[in-house]
C-alpha cells in the first residue's frame, strides 16, 4: 500500500485529492490530507466582505465536505518535513510517513515582516483584507470612515490574487461616489512596481483607469516601515505617504514549517519545476499552487490549471514513467472595476493579458481586458462554480488547462 | 522587438529599452547601459548585477529587492545608494533583464 500525503486542504490540495482519488486504486493507495483547521475559505470572496456585499458565512465551509470518500483528513499543525526519512512531523509528536508528498499550504500575509505594521494602528487604521478577521474588521472601519486619506498599499511582490488590491481601490472609489462622499476622500495606490499596470497591452488599454477615477498612483515605493504614531508609510528612499485609513497587502510568505524543514526559498516557497511542479530537491515531493516558487500568478486559477496537469503527471511519475504534461503558467481572473462591471484577464508564462473575447473567439461571452457588466456577473457566478465544479475536480467546459491564443489579439500600435 | 545600438553592439530591446535576449548581455554592454542612466559601474554594482543574472537564469524571474538583500546579502539601503531612486528597475535595465512586473 502506497501513501500519498497532501499538506494543505485549500484550493490546490482539495482539487488534487479529488482528481487523484478517482484515478488511484483504493487497494494500492492511501491518501491523507493535513490542515490546521476545518475551515475552507473561498478566498476570492474576501474582497467583497469589506464592502458588506458578502458575509463571512457565505464564503466559509468545512474542508471535509469537499474531500472525497477514501481520503483521511488529519487536523494538525505541521512542525516539519523530514524529507530524508519520508516523514511529516505534526506538533504534538505525531508522525506521518509518506511515499509521495504534495505541498499545498499556500501563502499568507505577514504583517510582522514590516516594522511598525503591527504597531498601535493595526486593525485600528491599518487593515489587511486577505484574512477573515482582517476583511471583517475592515468592513467595520469602512462603515465608520467619513472621509480623509485612504491608501491602498502593496509591500512587495509576489502576492496572491495580484489584482485584488487594484480591485479594492476601484470598488472603494465606486462606493464613495455612490455614498456622495467621493469629494471627501483622497485615494491613492502605493506599489513597489513602476505602475498599477505593468504589462504593455494592459498599460496601453487600462492605464487611464486610475486617472479617470482620480486615484493617485505612488509607484516604485519600497516600504521600509509603517510609522504608526504619525500614520505614515515610509520608504527606503525616505518618501512618506500619510494615511487616515491604510488598506495594506502585507508581504506574502509560504508557511514557516517549510523554512524549518530546509525546503524553502527566502519567502518559504518550495523550489519546483515550473512545468511539472516536482521539487527540485526531492523526487517524491511536489509543490502546487501558491506554495511553489513558480514564476506564475499566485491564484486559485493557476492552481486549478496546475492540478489538471499534475493529476496526469502524477500517475506517470508514480509508475516510473516520464511526465508528459507541462503546466504553461496559465491563469485567468476577473478584475472588478466598480459600478457592477469587471474585466477578464487570461495569460500564461509567455503571453501577457491581451484583449479579445473568451472563451469562444468573437462570441465570448466574456470580454478580455475590457470592462463589461457580463464580466462582473461572471465573477459573482464563479463562487458557485468554485464549490460545485472546481473543488470537486470536475472538468470545466471550455476551460482547458493550456492557454489558447484563439480570440486574442495584439492591440494596434498607434 | 526593436533593435538598437548600444556602444558598438546591436541588441534587441523592448519598448522601454530593456534587453529582451538574455545572451546579448555582457559586462561591457552593462557599462554602456549604466552610463545611459548616469551610473558609473563599480565592483559593488557588478556584484549585484552578477547575482541578478545568475538568479534570473535559475528562477526565470528578475529577483525582487528583498530577494537580493536576503539571498545575496546586500541590504536594500545599499541598493538604493548604488542605483538611486528606482533600484529595482535600474538594476534590471543594466543587468539586461526584464523589469519587475505584476500579472497585468
Amino acid at each position: 500500500m502506497r501513501h500519498l500525503l497532501v499538506l494543505g486542504g485549500g484550493t490546490a490540495g482539495t482539487m488534487v485529492v479529488n482528481k487523484l482519488r478517482r484515478r488511484l486504486s483504493r487497494s494500492d493507495w492511501r491518501i491523507t490530507v493535513v490542515d490546521r483547521d476545518d475551515l475552507h475559505v473561498y478566498q476570492p470572496g474576501l474582497l467583497f466582505v469589506p464592502f458588506g456585499e458578502y458575509q463571512v458565512a457565505q464564503i466559509v465551509k468545512p474542508r471535509r465536505r469537499f474531500l472525497p470518500d477514501g481520503v483521511e483528513f488529519v487536523p494538525g499543525e505541521i512542525d516539519r518535513i523530514d524529507a530524508d526519512a519520508g516523514e511529516v512531523l505534526l506538533a504534538g509528536g505525531r508522525r506521518l510517513g509518506y511515499d509521495y508528498l504534495v505541498i499545498a499550504t499556500g501563502t499568507a500575509p505577514r504583517p510582522d515582516q514590516t516594522p511598525g505594521m503591527l504597531g498601535g494602528q493595526w486593525r485600528a487604521s491599518v487593515f489587511d483584507f486577505y484574512t477573515l478577521d482582517g476583511a471583517r474588521a475592515l468592513a467595520e472601519a469602512l462603515a465608520r470612515f467619513d472621509g480623509g486619506r485612504l491608501v491602498v498599499h502593496l509591500v512587495d511582490m509576489p502576492i496572491k490574487c495580484p489584482v485584488a488590491p487594484l480591485e479594492f481601490a476601484f470598488l472603494a472609489e465606486a462606493r464613495f461616489r455612490r455614498l456622495g462622499m467621493r469629494d471627501r476622500v483622497e485615494l491613492s495606490y502605493v506599489t513597489p512596481l513602476d505602475g498599477a499596470f505593468t504589462k504593455p497591452a494592459a498599460s496601453a488599454l487600462l492605464g487611464s483607469m486610475l486617472d479617470e477615477r482620480k486615484i493617485t498612483v505612488e509607484p516604485d515605493f519600497v516600504t521600509e516601515r509603517v510609522d504608526a504614531e504619525r500614520k505614515v508609510l515610509v520608504s527606503y528612499d525616505e518618501r512618506e505617504v500619510p494615511f487616515d485609513l491604510l488598506v495594506t497587502v502585507p508581504l506574502n510568505m509560504g508557511a514557516d514549517y517549510i523554512a524549518r524543514s530546509g525546503l524553502g526559498d527566502e519567502l518559504n516557497y518550495v523550489p519546483a519545476d515550473k512545468h511539472t511542479l516536482l521539487s527540485r530537491a526531492h523526487a517524491n515531493i511536489f509543490a502546487i499552487g501558491d506554495a511553489a516558487d513558480l514564476p506564475a500568478s499566485k491564484a486559485g486559477s493557476s492552481a486549478h490549471f496546475q492540478a489538471e496537469v499534475f493529476a496526469g503527471n502524477f500517475l506517470q511519475h508514480a509508475a516510473g514513467q516520464p511526465m508528459t504534461g507541462a503546466y504553461d503558467g496559465h491563469a485567468n481572473c476577473f478584475l472588478e472595476s466598480g459600478d457592477g462591471k469587471g474585466l477578464l484577464l487570461d495569460f500564461n508564462y509567455d503571453t501577457e493579458p491581451l484583449p479579445g473575447s473568451y472563451p469562444v473567439p468573437a462570441l465570448g461571452p466574456f470580454s478580455l481586458l475590457r470592462e463589461s457588466a457580463r464580466n462582473h456577473w461572471g465573477k459573482l457566478a464563479f463562487r458557485w462554480m468554485y464549490w460545485h465544479v472546481m473543488l470537486p475536480g470536475r472538468p470545466i467546459p471550455l476551460l482547458p488547462a493550456r492557454m489558447s491564443m484563439a480570440g486574442k489579439h495584439q492591440p494596434r500600435e498607434d | 522587438m526593436p533593435v538598437t545600438t548600444i556602444g558598438a553592439t546591436q541588441v534587441h530591446v523592448d519598448s522601454e529599452g530593456f534587453l529582451t535576449d538574455y545572451d546579448e548581455w555582457s559586462e561591457d554592454l552593462a557599462r554602456q547601459l549604466a552610463a545611459n542612466i548616469g551610473i558609473e559601474l563599480t565592483d559593488a554594482h557588478l556584484r549585484v548585477l552578477r547575482f541578478l543574472r545568475e538568479d534570473y537564469k535559475e528562477q526565470g524571474e528578475t529577483p525582487t529587492l528583498r530577494r537580493v538583500s536576503t539571498v545575496a546579502g546586500i541590504p536594500v539601503r545599499e541598493l538604493f545608494t548604488l542605483f538611486p531612486g528606482k533600484p529595482a528597475k535600474k538594476m534590471a535595465y543594466i543587468a539586461g533583464l526584464p523589469k519587475p512586473v505584476g500579472c497585468v
